[in-house]
């Protein structure tokens, strides 16, 4: 499995490589939306799940989104929204735009394992 | 400054820490700050806008900076470096984010994070709005939070 996070922080980018590392899975990253865009194209979309942060500089993560999802070759990539702010109208909106599920900082390696196994369809 | 905006943020900055550093921290007594005396070393910013404005900080000394870093990442940073501000700046931006939640009869806007680096700095509050500092014991260190804001 080849995880992709884009966050412009680069603490939570590590952060989040240890709770894949513990997977065993493959960590990639990008800061901010563009570059992610940047890495599924250099990758051939070879990516199992995005955890997208919303708050980014250059592209956020809604406009990544909405780029993901109008692409045929990316738009069956689950992605889950990385959030510091749990406002139900926009976590209604990236469900409605193509987000899978979504999870709030700050949480626990624990919780984001869940969450990625969640996001994939694979029971812990 | 309406002191009700302090709860929030002390709830905000308890939760981030126990949960993604593994860390208990201690709210000491909130204290309106007067003058802009030296804070600490290290600084992580954020600013607020919408129907309340004004900001917070989160100001450690170097070694709690470096502590506090370390936690998040899992591996001991030595130096202060891009690691630091990154970090420092990443852990005020959940705070004010998680802080958000208990104001949200205000509709606020947080700001993106910045980082202030240097001995004995000081933060001036937004003119016209008296901070309230709190003073945070932990077992990486103590530190301080600043919060200044006010209703339009």
């Amino acid at each position: 499995m080849r995880i992709l996070s884009v966050d412009d922080s680069k603490s939570t980018r590590q952060y989040i490589k240890c709770a894949v590392d513990v997977l065993g899975f493959e960590f990639l990253e990008a800061g901010n939306g563009r570059e992610g865009m940047d890495v599924l194209e250099r990758e051939n979309g070879d990516v199992n799940l995005i955890l997208l942060d919303w708050n980014m500089p250059v592209m956020d993560g809604m406009e990544m989104l909405v780029e993901v999802k109008s692409n045929d070759k990316f738009k069956d990539i689950p992605v889950t929204m990385v959030t510091t702010e749990i406002e139900r109208r926009k976590v209604v909106e990236a469900i409605g735009k193509g987000a899978k599920n979504y999870v709030m900082k700050p949480f626990t390696q624990e919780d984001l394992i869940a969450k990625i196994m969640e996001s994939l369809g694979m029971g812990i | 400054m309406d002191v009700s905006f302090v709860n929030p943020f002390i709830k905000a900055l308890i939760d981030t820490f126990k949960t993604m550093l593994s860390t208990d921290t201690i709210p000491g007594k909130p204290q309106v700050k007067s003058g802009n005396k030296p804070t600490h070393d290290i600084s992580g910013i954020i600013g607020l806008s919408g129907e309340a404005q004004g900001a917070i900080a989160i100001s450690f000394p170097k070694i709690v900076a470096l502590k506090v870093v370390s936690a998040m990442l899992g591996s001991s940073i030595k130096i202060i470096g891009p690691e630091i501000v990154d970090g420092i700046g990443e852990i005020a931006n959940i705070v004010a984010g998680r802080a958000k939640q208990g104001l949200s009869q205000y509709k606020l806007t947080i700001s993106l994070p910045n980082v202030i680096v240097g001995q004995n700095h000081a933060i001036s509050p937004p003119s016209g709005i008296r901070a309230i500092i709190v003073p945070f014991d932990s077992s990486l260190g103590n530190f301080v939070m600043e919060i200044s804001l006010k209703t339009k």
